[in-house]
């Protein structure tokens, strides 16, 4: 006999694998976020609050000094200046870098991907290559070199070898984009009688300009962060804010200064921050195109 | 007459691999040649050669009566329209359509009178602010085609321009494209897979493959007298049928053995003298007449397996000899399948190959 | 677009800054720095050649064999933690819940922050008078111990700690983008099949994640033998050698203890580690690459 009524209750939504999954999502989410709540209320509190030992407890006043301290009184060893001028370095390093990097592979990745001249995938091949080795055996000839042309410890010393050493992962990124570009664009563009240059610069970077926002970010954020290539070529003058930072925490004599530690980190980490929370799924599509073609 | 196009020994290679190994064509002044072959046979290969898009390993490619062997796409006097509509997708159309008269340097008045020409021509005048995106799929291949018109040149190239519109539209776009020639009278070269395409547009077509022309004949002529079994096959839908026998002599006029079949061939126009041997006997669906003897035709007995009706026609098929034969009947059909049928070879339409493939 | 060497200028000249690049930097320094490896250089490269001299050096030297012993340690688990912890989020997060965006965010802002930022926030959660020891002992529990940056048994699972912490999100972010390009077909076939859902993921959702997680795994195996920012800031490769790393042993060598020789020999055997670790992946790629019917 037929059945004509449904077996059993309507099912529901919730049910125990259902709340397991949230309770993993939760305690995931406490993992990661912790960490960023141990450091900000730490950074608001005063030193005698923090010697109580209650990392995770709010601050019972706010106390903002450390902040202040951190922009612009920490020292580094005798020098006692804060993380500003390391901010301000960071940003002049930064800005130059990725504008320069991101024009030079945009027009890499046109001339690889549409135009393959002789020898293009030998450049591209020998890229990759360099991309996956370590920075350290570059390291000594290239300061050296450095040196010989009066570039060493200075700005735009610092600003070329970011440049040099952001080429392979910028140009695999434009080269995927263009490759995707069909070709038929560039042979229409030659009847009408456009050249290389006219070509890139009025069809193909227009086009261009999410992939250019992305791999920006992307670079904005990757030389931001970089610490091993600004402790070694960009001299006193100009060292980024990552290794003013490490200076600050590390090599002070005496008591540690945590709040204040903690206000030069969040500092220092707040512009790569504030690029990905405000423009969150940017930044995941430049970390997914980068990931999965390298 | 100097020919529009002219195509001298041309040769085209990457490395060891040879696309196309010495061909020579010439293409009359508003003429319209279509290349037409399966994938892969060369035929865009030879159009972006025509273009100036590919590199030639040999030979020469005159156009208007100037060698443009080694010139610039732009210097050859040419238009170009491409499957993928290859529209500039930051530019409005009236940016795309102006874009290689502005490279070019013409004067302002000069370029806004060829686009506002073209674009009523084409009725694009209500789109010229669009972008590309902002168009449907006819619409973008008409600002395609714009794009190549305003340039004012003496030939068109067209590769596959419709292959990326849905049926409905290609009918339609076919009709303009066909209008647009009559009018304009261009030379226009036209590479397609589509041979309704290719039998509906051309003056001639050449039939490629492998990087050979098989067959430059007109569409008729392809037609009605294929070259060899290749043509033969590729052409017509549902495709030729070809039953495999041998000619005979022995009784003083040949006939065509097979199976217990035998055709008198003294109704065919051979090319040559008909010698004896193995032959393929090719019979294109419409011309085996239903009531065969009737006709005193020789005949085929056998049974309907499949009907399939399609309106304004249908086609029979049936099994004779080991292999599935098709009969095509214009309007209603009452025959199911089981039924008896014997259905008569008219030879004078047939085509006969002897045991290379080529027509005899 | 094939097209003539003289058509081609433009081209070829727009990427000559690379080609140097290419040529005179990569290549150039890293000969350079191989053929100082063979040398007895010290504070100045010489050209007094020892053959492997460096070489033998460096493998006697206890902190580079601590450093290797180290490396290996922090990435099985630092890359395998990254995978497993990414995979499960990416997971986690497929199941059509509330929220996903946050979540999303949340897991992955770590990996926005520097390795400096990264080490100096886990050293001071790890604090053991200050840190989660401290709290967590003031709650009652008096012998709670987490004192690992300072624990040279455990010093090197707090850098594992951290840089999964930095890095599960961009797993979860590769593996979700894979999860979502699954055709919803294949789900609509296992559930009517009666699959269980921990049964799909295992058996038909990882297996065709693989070349993603595969990508994955390798730019973090990468960031592996590069580690040297998050040592640095977080532990300073102490306690004792417990977390010294290679890279870390060269820059030493390289800008502290005046020994070149003995920093580009270090350099080198990183760069040999990197091609042996990358050719049969590469390989693998190309002949999956490699067009049908070519030579």
């Amino acid at each position: 006999m037929a059945r004509t009524h449904p077996n059993g209750p309507r099912p529901t939504h919730m049910t125990a694998g259902r709340i397991g999954l949230y309770a993993f999502l939760v305690i995931a989410a406490l993992f990661f976020l912790l960490p960023l709540y141990a450091m900000i209320v730490t950074s608001l509190k005063t030193m005698d609050e923090i010697r109580l030992g209650r990392i995770f407890a709010l601050p019972e006043t706010l106390d903002i000094s450390a902040w202040i301290t951190a922009w612009s009184g920490a020292c580094m060893g005798t020098v006692c200046v804060g993380i500003r001028t390391g901010f301000w370095n960071s940003f002049a390093i930064t800005v130059p870098s990725v504008a320069l990097s991101v024009f030079i592979g945009a027009v890499n990745g046109y001339a690889l991907s549409l135009w393959r001249p002789r020898g293009a995938s030998v450049l591209f091949g020998l890229l990759m290559a360099g991309g996956l080795i370590p920075y350290q055996i570059f390291l000594y000839p290239m300061v050296r070199a450095m040196a010989n042309i009066d570039l060493y410890n200075s700005l735009a010393g610092i600003i070329l070898v970011h440049v040099i050493f952001g080429l392979p992962l910028v140009t695999l990124l434009f080269r995927n984009y263009f490759v995707s570009v069909p070709e038929e664009l560039c042979k229409a563009a030659r009847v009408d009688g456009a050249g290389f240059w006219r070509i890139f610069f009025e069809i193909m970077l227009p086009m261009a300009v999410p992939m250019i926002v992305v791999v920006s970010m992307l670079q904005f954020t990757g030389i931001w962060n970089d610490f091993l290539l600004g402790l070694v070529f960009a001299g006193r003058d100009n060292l980024p804010m990552t290794v003013q930072l490490n200076n600050i925490v590390n090599t002070t004599m005496g008591e540690r200064t945590y709040n204040v530690n903690m206000a030069a980190t969040i500092l220092t980490a707040i512009v790569p921050l504030a690029i990905y929370f405000l423009s969150g799924r940017w930044f995941v599509r430049g970390i997914a195109a980068g990931a999965v073609k390298g | 007459m100097q020919s529009a196009v002219s195509i001298k020994d041309l040769k085209i290679a990457y490395g060891d691999h040879t696309v196309i190994e010495k061909m020579s064509i010439d293409i009359a002044p508003r003429e319209f040649l279509v290349l037409l072959g399966p994938s892969g046979c060369g035929k865009s290969t030879l159009l972006n050669a025509i273009a100036g898009l590919q590199d030639i390993t040999g030979g020469e490619i005159w156009i208007s009566g100037k060698n443009v062997t080694w010139d610039e796409p732009k210097d050859r006097g040419i238009g170009m329209v491409f499957q993928s509509y290859a529209l500039y997708p930051r530019m409005s159309v009236r940016k795309n359509l102006s874009f290689g008269l502005r490279v070019a340097g013409l004067p302002k008045a000069e370029i806004e009178a060829r686009v506002a020409r073209t674009a009523a021509l084409l009725h694009l005048d209500k789109l010229l602010d669009r972008r590309p995106a902002e168009l449907s799929g006819g619409q973008r291949q008409r600002v395609a085609i714009g794009r190549a018109l305003v340039r004012e040149v003496d030939v068109f190239l067209f590769d596959e321009p419709l292959s990326n519109l849905d049926a409905k539209l290609r009918n339609e776009l076919r009709v303009e494209i066909k209008k647009l020639h009559q009018s304009l009278g261009n030379t226009m070269i036209y590479v397609t897979h589509d041979q309704i395409e290719a039998l509906t547009l051309a003056d001639r077509i050449a039939i490629m493959r492998d990087g050979v022309i098989q067959q430059l004949a007109s569409p008729a002529e392809i037609y009605h007298r294929p070259a060899n079994l290749f043509v033969a096959g590729f052409i017509g839908a549902p495709a030729m049928n070809f039953i495999e026998g041998r000619i005979d002599r022995s009784n003083g006029s040949p006939v065509f053995l097979c199976n217990g079949l035998a055709v008198d061939l003294s109704g065919y126009s051979f090319q040559a003298a008909a010698a004896e041997g193995p032959a393929t006997l090719g019979f294109r669906p419409e011309h085996l007449v239903l009531d065969g003897a009737a006709g005193g035709l020789p005949s085929i007995s056998s049974r309907v397996s499949v009907v399939e009706p399609m309106g304004s026609d249908a086609v029979l098929w049936f099994d004779w000899a080991g292999q599935s034969l098709s009969l095509r009947l214009m309007g209603d059909v009452t025959l199911q399948s089981g039924d008896a049928l014997a259905p008569g070879l008219d030879i004078t339409k047939a085509s006969l190959f002897g045991a290379d493939g080529s027509r005899l | 677009m094939h097209t003539t060497r003289k058509r081609n200028f433009s081209a070829t000249f727009a990427l000559l800054p690379t080609w140097f690049a290419a040529i005179v930097v990569y290549i150039g320094t890293m000969v350079w720095s191989i053929r100082l490896s063979f040398t007895d250089s010290t504070l100045f490269p010489s050209s007094n050649y020892v053959g492997f001299a460096q070489y033998v050096k460096l493998f006697s030297s206890a902190k580079w064999l601590a450093s290797l012993h180290n490396v290996l340690i922090f990435g099985v688990l630092y890359v395998g933690g990254c995978l497993v912890l990414g995979f499960l989020l990416a997971a986690a997060l497929d199941r059509k819940i509330r929220f996903e965006n946050a979540f999303r965010t949340i897991f992955l802002y770590p990996y926005a922050m520097s390795f400096v930022v990264t080490g100096l926030i886990w050293q001071w959660m790890l604090n053991p008078t200050l840190g989660i020891q401290a709290s967590v002992r003031s709650l009652g529990w008096e012998t709670f111990v987490l004192d690992w940056v300072v624990n040279r048994n455990m010093a090197i699972y707090a850098l594992v700690l951290a840089g999964i912490w930095q890095g599960a999100g961009l797993v979860m972010v590769i593996a979700l983008a894979g999860m979502r390009g699954i055709e919803a077909e294949q789900w609509k076939a296992a559930r009517i099949d009666g699959i269980p859902v921990w049964r799909i993921y295992v058996s038909i959702i990882l297996p065709q994640l693989g070349p993603a997680l595969a990508a994955a795994g390798m730019l973090l195996a990468m960031g592996v033998i590069k580690t040297y920012d998050i040592v640095v800031a977080m532990t300073n490769g102490g306690p004792g050698n417990s977390t010294e790393v290679p890279a870390k042993f060269i820059m030493d060598n390289l800008f502290g203890r005046q020994n070149l020789g003995l920093a580009t020999a270090g350099a080198t055997v990183l760069v040999l580690s990197v091609i042996i670790a990358v050719a049969p992946f590469r390989y693998a790629m190309y002949m999956r690459n490699r067009p049908k019917g070519a030579a």
